[in-house]
């Protein structure tokens, strides 16, 4: 509404403009147009020079003011090493653009005012003069030499891929977020496929890529200071742009072409909130965050530069630089998407038959507590959860194989024990059907025991049918608790 | 200061009398068919000066059109708390409502700025800039009856007013209008998954375009064949004036970039209906991975650019043109170094071709190749650093008559170099790591390209009204409009040299995601409030230019400015044909401002003995 009100209050002075020109026209034609003119000459090569000197002070005091905020100035010198020669270059072409700026504006009006119509002057005839004309090409190439060495080294500096960075990220776009996606432990980042993107795999990592199983999509960027980083960019859907303003950064992401930007952070978040506090202009509140001041607050952010649809605006991700021990140690919290994002022993998980050896570790110390406590507990039985029969036969699961070995372990550590191997079933089927499933899996694992070595004095094999639920046989899940394979220490 | 007698205006008749060429034109058009009925004359009019004046009027149009989208886009940028549901009633669903707040769709804020940047560039300041003055001014300048194709030439602008036609119908999709930016980047725009505008709205944009080259290829190819073929006798190519110098290579300039355009689309069109994959590779979108693989969306930028770049100097030629022009005329001085404009003109159209992909440094080009690109555009400094120096040495000694035409000029000039020096940054690919994509670049090329075309084009109507009207605009409207302008474009887009500084990106429709671009709301305020001011100021150009039409003063001699060149020796309302006689002989260049004591000697005027003549050296 308030526009509106604006809007017609100027239309309404653009009807009393028109009649006030027609006004001067009608006095203009009255006093003669020659001394009209030269009156108006005289106005308007003032207004010139009232014009040129508002638009001099003003243009200075303004950038001025606004110095501290602007990045490369006061508290936002560059937070990368490189940063430093962009900003240098700025400063000098600033330099020079600004000394024209200013020298061709003054010439421009003053020689406007100066040379303003009067009746009885001789305009000058001077149609051109060589050796002015070379001066001034001169000049501007000789500058620009100078620019464009000084440019081209920085340039050449700041992106050749020289492949000597210390940490390696990824960085992927699409429709409106950024995925970031760090190496893990071997500082290798795995291969991707588009075709392989699915709901667990928001990248398409191919996992038969073993590069891949370590790797790490984090929150956020979070990287240590002083060590050279090489962003890989890509990107799935359309064009965006991986722009870091405080790192002076910026690179478009391609879908199909992945690009690249190396930097190396030269100051911690910690440190540059810290310098912005020294700056009035960050003392400010902050309007989203009334407790804090304006330099709490600041973070690094990651943001789209490229237009990539409507939610252009809104692809940010906090970039936090730490120093190194503190970097170690988010890394390390840090879990690998394989493990966490439930592709491992899903379909897509090329692995799902077999155990990696940290995983085969880990089960067979936790089976060794369980079977340790058990010898000491009442109850004598340990559930072989991991062991597992295909649907309908008597044929174990290939994961279950790991599990009967830490049984075996177990077996030979404490010679003096005996077990019985239970088999049980649920209620679904015949109980004759029921019964001779649980005995032949029971022997399926006795048979594998004594492959490994357990004398047969030390085993037995019985079935017990669907004779002994642990849970009710009502739900999926009840049943399936009842699908199971016991060991029962008989004798230790 | 110009003191035309009636003995002044017969002696043009005699001078046309006695050198001029017969060419028996008042034989053979006694009975004019092509100008005998209303039709004829105002709409499918095979007239230059009938063209001009449609291109012009079409222009303003697409001007206003296109300055009321980018109010409303700065009015979200400036007030994002305010609500727009006053809008609602044109804007429709694209304003949505909540709680009695009308908000604006972040889809149709992309698509108003798409289509702002998309008519201002083509339509506006291609079409309403050189298809106005080079119609108006080639035949009348070079000394003929009309283009050298009179047909085609109307084709040109019906090709123009069906891209328009087309352009505005997209508007009203449902859908809406294509809203990928006005370079229309693959995949963005080849994906209707990718933006709802990417639908039907980029294929009416597209097929917009394609006539609007035919357009400017028919206008183009007239251009150059009429300054070649039918300069009149004496008009060498040295004796040209600046503004058909500049016309004439910027309509080489388009024929020889629009079409590479077009191929552009074409492939474009090709990868959007019959699934082929030049600008498309490994796209998953949608949830769906699609089977385009092997294309380069960069591929696009260069085609894109291979125009996109010469097209900013196909718009600022012109203006470059009319600008020297009318400083000469109103200087009362010769412009300074014709040669040396003349053939910074020509460099600047030959580097024109070979920098376009410093709009391409940060796309993923191998940045090897950039090294050649900075060279050849800071290269481009070189010759219009020339210019601006010698239109400053044209007011140099001069005696200056201020009107609104010489003050645009002036305008002109203050915009060029203060919009041309930050392209020096921006040229230059190390600082373009950190300003490309910023508010830095959006001022520089609205102050460099928008603003100073702008003030070219102005120069132009305040300087030609009275030859295409026969009356002249209000002076004080114009001073008026001026200074308002001159202060309200420095105000809109001065401060946004400090956004980008600070390094907020472009094409942000909100700045509430970062905190780090989110201090900055005075500036926004300021310039949406200025920007408004600037629209209202154009507003009254055009109710003094319409009011002009019919209610101007009028004109009482056919040289009112004391100019040189040849369309001042036509009669005030000059008919088709344009000179009812003989078409008057060149004897000297257009420049003899002040020369051996005389405050003008125009063109027709033969050479004293023993006087040289300043053009032909």
């Amino acid at each position: 509404m308030t526009f509106l009100i604006i809007f017609l209050c100027i239309l309404l002075t653009a009807v009393v403009l028109v009649q006030l020109g027609k006004v001067t026209e009608l006095a203009t034609s009255i006093r003669g147009e020659a001394d009209a003119q030269e009156d108006l000459n005289t106005r308007q090569g003032l207004l010139g020079m009232i014009f040129l000197v508002l638009f001099l002070v003003i243009s200075l005091v303004t950038a001025l003011y606004y110095k501290n905020w602007m990045l490369g100035y006061g508290p936002h010198a560059s937070a990368s090493i490189h940063g430093d020669s962009i900003d240098g270059m700025f400063n000098i072409t600033l330099a020079f653009t600004y000394i024209v700026f200013v020298l061709t504006h003054i010439a421009l009006f003053w020689y406007a005012w100066k040379y303003r119509g009067r009746r009885g002057r001789k305009a000058l005839f001077m149609p051109h003069d060589t050796k002015l004309e070379l001066v001034w090409t001169a000049i501007p190439a000789i500058v620009m030499c100078f620019l464009v060495v000084n440019g081209l080294m920085a340039w050449n500096e700041v992106m050749g891929d020289d492949g000597d960075e210390d940490i390696e990220i990824e960085a992927t776009a699409q429709q409106f977020s950024w995925t970031i996606r760090y190496p893990g432990q071997d500082g290798k980042i795995g291969e991707k496929d588009y075709k392989s993107i699915t709901g667990l795999n928001s990248l398409g990592q191919v996992w038969t890529d073993t590069k891949n199983l370590d790797d790490i999509i984090a929150d956020k960027i979070v990287l240590p200071i002083g060590k050279k980083v090489r962003v890989r960019i890509t990107a799935k859907d359309v064009l965006h742009n991986f722009d870091l303003p405080h790192f002076r950064v910026k690179m478009d992401a391609v879908p199909g072409l992945p690009t690249f930007f190396y930097f190396t952070p030269k100051i911690t978040t910690k440190e540059y909130r810290k310098n912005l506090s020294k700056y009035p202009e960050y003392q400010a509140q902050d309007p989203n965050n009334p407790e804090m001041k304006l330099w709490e607050t600041f973070n690094f952010a990651l943001n789209c530069a490229e237009l990539c649809g409507s939610g252009h605006y809104a692809m940010k991700k906090i970039v936090e630089i730490v120093s190194e021990e503190e970097y170690n140690k988010w890394l390390a919290k840090q879990k690998p998407t394989y493990f966490t994002s439930g592709v491992r022993f899903s379909d897509e998980d090329p692995y799902k038959n077999e155990l990696f050896d940290i995983e085969d570790s880990e089960r067979a110390a936790a089976f060794k507590t369980t079977f340790e406590s058990t010898m000491l507990a009442d109850d004598k039985t340990i559930l072989l959860d991991k062991v597992e029969f295909a649907f309908g036969k008597n044929e174990l699961t290939p994961l279950s194989r790991y599990q009967i070995n830490h049984l075996a372990s177990e077996l030979k550590r404490n010679p003096n024990v005996s077990i019985e191997l239970a088999g049980h079933t649920d209620n679904v089927g015949s109980d004759e059907t029921n019964q001779r499933y649980s005995e032949a899996r029971a022997n399926v694992v006795y048979n594998m025991l004594r492959q490994k070595g357990i004398d047969e004095n030390r085993l037995r094999a019985v079935g017990y049918g669907e004779a002994q639920p642990i849970a009710e046989n009502d739900s999926d899940a009840g049943r399936q608790k009842n699908r199971r394979t016991e060991a029962r220490i008989i004798a230790q | 200061m110009a003191t035309i007698t009636t003995t002044k205006i017969s002696e043009t008749d005699l001078l046309i009398e006695e050198y001029g060429y017969d060419d028996h034109f008042h034989e053979h058009h006694d009975d004019d068919k092509f100008q005998s009925s209303f039709i004829t004359t105002y709409i499918f009019s095979q007239d230059h000066k009938m063209i001009a004046k449609q291109f012009l009027i079409t222009g303003m149009f697409w001007g206003v059109m296109g300055a009321m989208m980018s109010l409303v886009f700065r009015m979200q940028l400036g007030f994002p708390e305010e609500s727009m549901l006053w809008l609602k009633p044109v804007l429709g669903k694209w304003i949505t409502v909540a709680d009695g707040i009308g908000t604006l769709a972040p889809e149709f804020y992309y698509a108003l700025v798409t289509i702002h940047g998309t008519v201002i560039v083509f339509f506006v300041l291609t079409a309403g800039l050189s298809g106005t003055f080079s119609n108006l001014l080639i035949p009348l300048q070079v000394g003929a009856r009309d283009m050298a194709s009179p047909l085609l030439n109307m084709l040109s602008y019906w090709f123009f007013f069906l891209a328009g036609a087309i352009m505005f119908a997209s508007l009203f999709l449902s859908t809406g209008p294509f809203s990928g930016g006005w370079t229309a980047y693959p995949p963005l725009s080849a994906l209707e998954q990718a933006s709802a505008g990417s639908g039907a709205g980029m294929t009416m944009w597209t097929i917009s375009l394609v006539f609007f080259v035919v357009s400017v290829l028919l206008g183009g190819i007239n251009y150059v064949t009429t300054v070649l073929n039918l300069r009149t006798k004496g008009m060498t190519m040295w004796r040209l004036p600046l503004t058909i110098w500049a016309f004439f290579i910027t309509a080489i300039l388009g024929i020889l970039s629009f079409p590479v355009l077009v191929s552009a689309f074409f492939l474009l069109m090709c990868d959007r209906a019959l699934q082929t994959s030049f600008f498309l590779s490994e796209i998953f979108i949608g949830g769906q991975a699609l089977e385009h693989v092997g294309g380069s969306p960069i591929l696009y930028q260069h085609l894109f650019w291979f125009l996109g770049h010469p097209e900013v100097y196909i718009i600022i030629l012109p203006a470059m043109g009319i600008v020297s022009e009318v400083l000469s005329v109103h200087a009362r001085k010769p412009i300074f170094g014709y040669r040396a404009m003349v053939y910074s003109i020509l460099a600047i159209a030959f580097l024109s071709f070979i920098v376009w992909a410093h709009h391409m440094f940060m796309s993923g080009v191998n940045p090897f190749i950039s090294n050649f690109f900075v060279i050849f555009t800071l290269i481009i400094a070189v010759p219009s650093a020339v210019k601006v120096f010698n239109w400053i040495a044209t007011l140099y000694g001069g005696n200056i008559r201020f009107n609104a035409a010489s003050l645009f000029s002036i305008g002109f000039v203050s915009m060029f170099i203060s919009g041309g020096l930050t392209g020096i940054f921006l040229g230059n690919s190390a600082i373009d790591i950190q300003m490309h994509d910023t508010y830095f670049v959006v001022a520089h090329f609205h102050i460099v390209m928008g603003v100073a075309a702008f003030f070219g084009m102005f120069a132009g109507v305040y300087h030609w009204f009275p030859k295409m009207y026969a009356r002249f605009m209000n002076e004080t409207l114009g001073r008026i409009h001026f200074w308002g302008t001159l202060i309200g474009a420095y105000a809109v887009f001065w401060p946004m040299h400090y956004l980008g500084m600070a390094g907020v990106p472009r094409r942000y429709y909100s700045f509430d995601t970062f905190e780090n671009f989110s201090h900055f709301a005075n500036i926004n305020k300021f310039i949406t409030i200025a920007a408004v001011v600037v629209f209202a100021l154009q507003v009254l150009f055009i109710i003094n230019f319409f009011y002009s039409i019919f209610k101007g003063k009028k004109v009482t001699s056919r040289n009112p400015w004391g100019a040189n060149t040849l369309e001042w020796t036509t009669p005030i309302e000059a008919g088709h044909g344009n000179w009812p006689g003989k078409i008057p002989a060149v004897q000297r260049w257009a420049y003899d401002y002040g020369k051996d004591g005389k405050e003008f000697i125009p063109q027709i005027v033969p050479l004293a003995d023993g006087e040289k003549d300043n053009g032909d050296h």
